[in-house]
């Protein structure tokens, strides 16, 4: 079946280490994503009409454009655009970077929408400053409505990560692609044990992070 | 007489809709007035514009001798001393029962926690939601949910408190132990000024009642000359509006 | 940016975007089928049929769809199963969006409230009736949303194609790159094709959703 690969030489533990590839990329891009996602969102809340129309088309223009199409505009386009080569791993966590920023700005905008008027109100009502009111009554709401979702978007950014073999970066579907290649006479098979591994790697990275979320938002759901 | 909070006529309006005109309002300390009126006639607004959540454009309020509306300064020193609970309860929804009482007293007033929480426990068991101390509002129903508000509320010691249709959202049985709390709280001698729909409540908490209609005092009176002979048409067609034949 | 590359260019663009479309478009049907089914299955709790599908949907939701690609293509003929690129390309997108379909109508079906079954069946209607004329359209409707935002999901989710060798805008962009350095023509073409493909469906979308947030909040 093709599985005895796997134990041969590191192949194994090459694979382990194209996984990490792929979790370090979606880590990173997600903590930037956070960060950038936070201001972004925040500044749409003031309804100033410059902002929020660049801030519509850029997540419009985001929300459509298959992130593979991203990839290759960052690594082929700024190339050609700005004269600057950029490595492959760079470009990816551009592109990520991006495409997590446009969610959370949303997700942010959202849940700062969502909390009523009244709350805010009932807090001040209470002797509360506006400070104390965000510290203590809004935020931890906003981050009660925006955590679940949060670890959802590192769940598709862990299964993104698998397009960035496609700009050369060895992550684990390449170092398969290379194993299958290295073995092609000796084990014939390998492509299907390999390639289920590789599935079955992919499920059980994102699975566990799946059920946490979802019992987050059970959890705390009003 | 002692008053406590002034109302010289107060003028709200929005664009060119006034929904205020001229009110002029006085209540005494330890006294309950009673606001009732039709939908819309601007009773709620009138609770807002003491609390300082709503500009006004004409007028003043006063609370204490001292100016609140229009107000220069850090609102939160004012609201402390005003206490006010909503038809929506409005309790945070992240913080158990105990945490949403305790939290203004210290962070606003810096009591320690334990003492906060020693009187919210009082507070608690007055109303009878001691068992319910760390609940989250979410397993809550509403009476429970709203006699949680008004202590809160309590807890900041406040000078008047305002009471905003806090019934309206309630199911009907459970509008009686919310409307007894109150009751209770008239009998301590609390200032309030209470907005309400239930005729038969405001006559038994009031010392006087207030009604407004097309954002003006038309009326107002002891509960016994309001009720049962009002001067003005509108006013009678008002509480006629409430008996079925 | 040339006007002469764009417009030789153009021909192997329109060719790859039909491509692109028919292949999306019947493995979003695909989805959409198998997802009723899903729904239907775990909402009435059928056995055997509720637990397959809900193992189906996890292990779907959880893993890249060019993942799978390599796992069908490359793997499966390693068993005997051979399949050429283009049914690889409607069974992925067939498989990944059903178990995405599968999660938005079901949620649209635990929406509908318990007071709307009980009323149909006072009506005297039968479970089915009650099903067909009142669960389904309702839930249906509550769907829509979440329907929609997966097209847009699944059309993008077309563009990893490349991988197993199909000529879609992706394979046609890298190609042309590759062969003739026009890299500024091959992107351009690349963006105006997905928008033509993406962009409508958005709209389509965000009016959509507020036709339904009408009917359902009155504002």
């Amino acid at each position: 079946m093709g599985f005895e690969v796997l134990l041969k030489g590191s192949n194994l533990i090459r694979l382990f280490t194209g996984i990490l590839v792929a979790l370090r990329i979606s880590m990173i891009s997600v903590m930037l994503s956070i960060v950038f996602g936070v201001i972004i969102g925040s500044l749409m809340t003031l309804k100033k009409p410059v902002i929020n129309i660049t801030g519509k088309l850029y997540l419009e223009f985001i929300r459509i454009m298959p992130q593979m199409v991203l990839l290759f505009l960052v690594y082929f386009g700024t190339t050609k655009a700005i004269g600057v080569n950029i490595s492959a791993e760079t470009a990816s966590i551009i592109v990520f970077t991006l495409w997590g920023t446009a969610e959370m700005s949303d997700l942010i905008r959202g849940a700062l929408n969502g909390i009523p008027t009244i709350q805010y109100e009932s807090s001040y009502s209470l002797g509360m400053s506006v400070r104390q009111t965000y510290i203590h009554v809004i935020i931890p709401q906003i981050i009660r409505r925006m955590l679940p979702l949060s670890i959802n978007l590192v769940t598709r950014m862990i299964k993104t990560t698998s397009l960035v073999m496609m700009i050369g970066i060895v992550e684990v579907l390449k170092v398969g692609q290379q194993i299958v290649e290295a073995n092609r006479k000796s084990s014939p098979n390998a492509a299907f044990g390999i390639f289920a591994t590789i599935f079955a790697l992919y499920f059980f990275a994102c699975w566990p992070i799946s059920i946490f979320s979802k019992y987050l938002e059970k959890k705390w759901e009003n | 007489m002692d008053e406590i909070l002034s109302i010289r006529n107060l003028t709200k309006s929005y664009d060119d809709l006034t929904v205020l005109n001229q009110i002029n309002l006085d209540v005494s300390r330890g006294e309950v007035v009673v606001i009732v009126g039709p939908s819309g006639c601007g009773k709620s607004t009138l609770l807002r514009c003491i609390n300082a959540f709503e500009k006004i454009q004409e007028g003043m309020v006063k609370l204490d001798g001292e100016v609140i509306n229009p107000f220069k300064g850090k609102l939160n020193e004012i609201r402390e001393k005003i206490g006010m609970v909503f038809q929506s309860y409005e309790l945070f929804p992240h913080k158990t029962v105990l945490q949403n009482m305790t939290l203004a007293p210290i962070m606003v007033k810096k009591i320690k926690k334990k003492e906060a929480e020693e009187e919210a426990l009082a507070l608690l068991d007055r109303v009878g939601l001691l068992t319910k101390k760390d609940n989250y509002p979410r397993q809550l129903s509403g009476g429970q949910k709203q006699r949680v508000a008004i202590v809160r509320a309590l807890m900041m010691h406040p000078e008047i408190l305002l009471l905003d249709e806090i019934t309206a959202a309630l199911d009907p049985e459970m509008v009686k132990e919310v409307l007894d709390v109150v009751i209770n709280l008239a009998k301590e001698g609390r200032t309030m000024v209470i907005v309400t729909h239930e005729l038969s409540f405001a006559r038994a908490v009031a010392d006087r009642m207030v009604f407004i209609d097309a954002g003006r005092i038309v009326e107002e009176g002891s509960p016994i000359k309001f009720f049962e002979s009002p001067k003005t048409e509108r006013l009678r067609k008002f509480l006629d509006s409430f008996k079925y034949i | 940016m040339d006007l002469e590359i764009l417009i030789s260019y153009f021909p192997r663009y329109l060719d790859a975007f039909k491509l692109t479309v028919i292949i999306g478009c019947t493995g979003i049907l695909i989805a959409f089928i198998l997802g009723i089914i899903s729904a239907f299955s775990i909402h009435f709790k059928i056995p055997i049929m509720s637990q397959f599908f809900r193992v189906y949907i996890e292990i779907f939701r959880n893993t890249p769809l060019l993942v799978q690609l390599f796992f069908f293509y490359f793997g499966l003929p390693k068993l005997g199963i051979s399949i050429t690129s283009e049914v690889c390309g409607v069974m992925g997108i067939g498989l990944l969006g059903g178990s995405y379909m599968a999660e938005g109508i079901r949620s649209g079906m635990d929406a509908v409230s318990e007071s709307q079954r009980e009323s149909a069946l006072a009506l005297g209607m039968t479970r089915k009736q009650m099903f067909f004329h009142v669960i389904f359209p309702e839930a249906f409707s509550l769907s829509i949303p979440a329907i929609v935002a997966n097209v847009i999901f699944l059309l993008k989710e077309t563009s990893v194609f490349s991988a197993i060798s199909l000529m879609d805008l992706m394979f046609t962009a890298k190609d042309l790159i590759g062969l003739y350095y026009n890299t500024t023509e091959a992107l351009f073409l690349l963006v105006v094709f997905y928008i033509i493909m993406l962009l409508p469906v958005s709209l389509i979308g965000n009016v959509i959703e507020g036709r339904v947030h009408y009917k359902m909040f009155g504002a």
